[in-house]
């Protein structure tokens, strides 16, 4: 799986960030993809090994 | 085989678990291709036709198409088609090229893998191809620390054969009963020697064919065809069986489905808003990656775009805004959602 781009995204209530790290926007084999901060997620499990090896980073939400 | 044969088969399958829904592969008959109906040397680990996975990991390059070559006289309007575009005439030790179906541990829970009174089950398809030989089935669990390879052969070119075979329970191991992989039933047609182990026994690595496996790489005139891929408790294959398309599709759809859904967007003094909620068809197996494929656009909502969203398995909401007003606008979005597992 070709990951890069990853960032997360926030979750506001009120103009505040109640949830910094709500999901994950990343590009994946050349695709743009929303992914659920879910271990059963093939995708959520693959960014994760990726950053534990290393090889990704996820940038916090804007 | 008589109508008599199939009627005493399918007695002994409903002694086993049942005359319908008794296939633990879901579009066995192909039929279900959401994700599109040709890929190009797929990715590694990635989807084709719907429930049908590839390991493409190897120096050749294989097309997998939604084919109509089928069994003549047997019912199937489709098949799974491989055709070798690259050769790869040496498959190093690390290298495979094979195609799987995870089966949910919550289907597969019905075996009793793990323990003792762990059931037989009987493996049936259709296959053809002009490569005759040996080719490995294999059953693993999600550990990949049980496998189970079978070997089976092709032995008359460009023919349909019906195989079919049994693998007795794994009273050992651990076999999710979950909504993860509960058990991965895969077909090799070329691998390395990685992952060569020991047929008609459980081994405890991750292994799914023998040395003696064909190499369908070999030639850019290689091509192989399956379909009618059943899975069943029990010790006699039974015919294969038949659902109306709906019932695949909705079966599918738990794994990957397709939505189309329009979008709303409102000016909002000095703000621009736009929202948009989408129910599944059926639960999915788990929340869903979300892309967004295609549908109208604008320069507050580009093709790209969701904005927040917020999803379970159920379903997902969108919520955009911008510091920039307009008029109020509607767009078209269309998407995917994969819970592949």
């Amino acid at each position: 799986m070709n990951i890069t781009n990853a960032q997360y995204q926030s979750l506001k209530t009120d103009d505040v960030v109640v949830e910094a790290k709500h999901n994950i926007v990343a590009i994946i084999n050349g695709v743009k993809t929303f992914v659920p901060i879910d271990p059963a997620s093939r995708s959520y499990a693959e960014i994760m090994r990726q950053v534990a090896a290393g090889d990704l980073t996820i940038e916090t939400a804007d | 085989m008589s109508r008599a044969r199939d009627f005493a088969d399918l007695a002994g399958s409903a002694n086993a678990g049942g005359l319908t829904g008794r296939n633990l592969i879901i579009n066995g008959a192909m039929k279900v291709a959401q994700r599109g109906t040709s890929f190009a040397n797929p990715s590694d680990d990635t989807y084709t036709l719907d429930r049908i996975h590839v390991f493409n990991g190897n120096d050749g390059a294989t097309t997998i198409t939604q084919d109509t070559t089928v069994p003549s006289g047997e019912g199937f309007y489709n098949s799974i088609k491989f055709d070798c575009t690259t050769l790869d005439g040496t498959i190093a030790a690390g290298q495979y090229l094979s195609f799987n179906q995870r089966i949910e541990g919550l289907n597969n829970a019905v075996l009793g893998y793990g323990a003792s009174g762990a059931k037989s089950i009987v493996v049936s398809f259709y296959a053809k191809s002009n490569l005759t030989g040996k080719f490995c089935y294999a059953v693993r669990n999600s550990a990949t620390n049980r496998a189970y390879i079978k070997e089976f052969s092709l032995t008359s070119a460009n023919t349909w054969e019906r195989i079919s075979f049994t693998i007795p329970g794994d009273t050992s191991g651990t076999w999710l009963t979950t909504n993860g992989i509960g058990a991965i039933h895969g077909i090799s047609l070329s691998m390395g020697s990685t992952y060569h182990g020991t047929a008609n026994q459980w081994n405890t690595s991750n292994v799914v064919a023998t040395s003696n496996q064909v190499n369908f790489l070999s030639s850019t005139d290689n091509e192989f065809f399956l379909t009618g891929w059943q899975v069943e408790v029990g010790q006699t294959a039974t015919p294969f069986e038949h659902e109306d398309i709906g019932t695949t599709l909705r079966k599918c759809q738990r794994y990957f489905c397709t939505w189309n859904t329009g979008w709303t967007g409102v000016s909002a003094g000095i703000s621009y808003q736009q929202s948009s909620s989408v129910s599944l068809p059926v639960k999915m197996n788990h929340t869903p990656d979300l892309v967004r494929t295609g549908g109208t656009t604008s320069t507050r909502y580009p093709s790209s775009n969701f904005g927040t969203f917020h999803a379970n398995s159920d379903g997902f909401s969108s919520f955009n805004a911008s510091a920039s007003t307009g008029g109020n606008e509607s767009w078209q979005a269309t998407g995917t959602a994969d819970s592949e597992i």
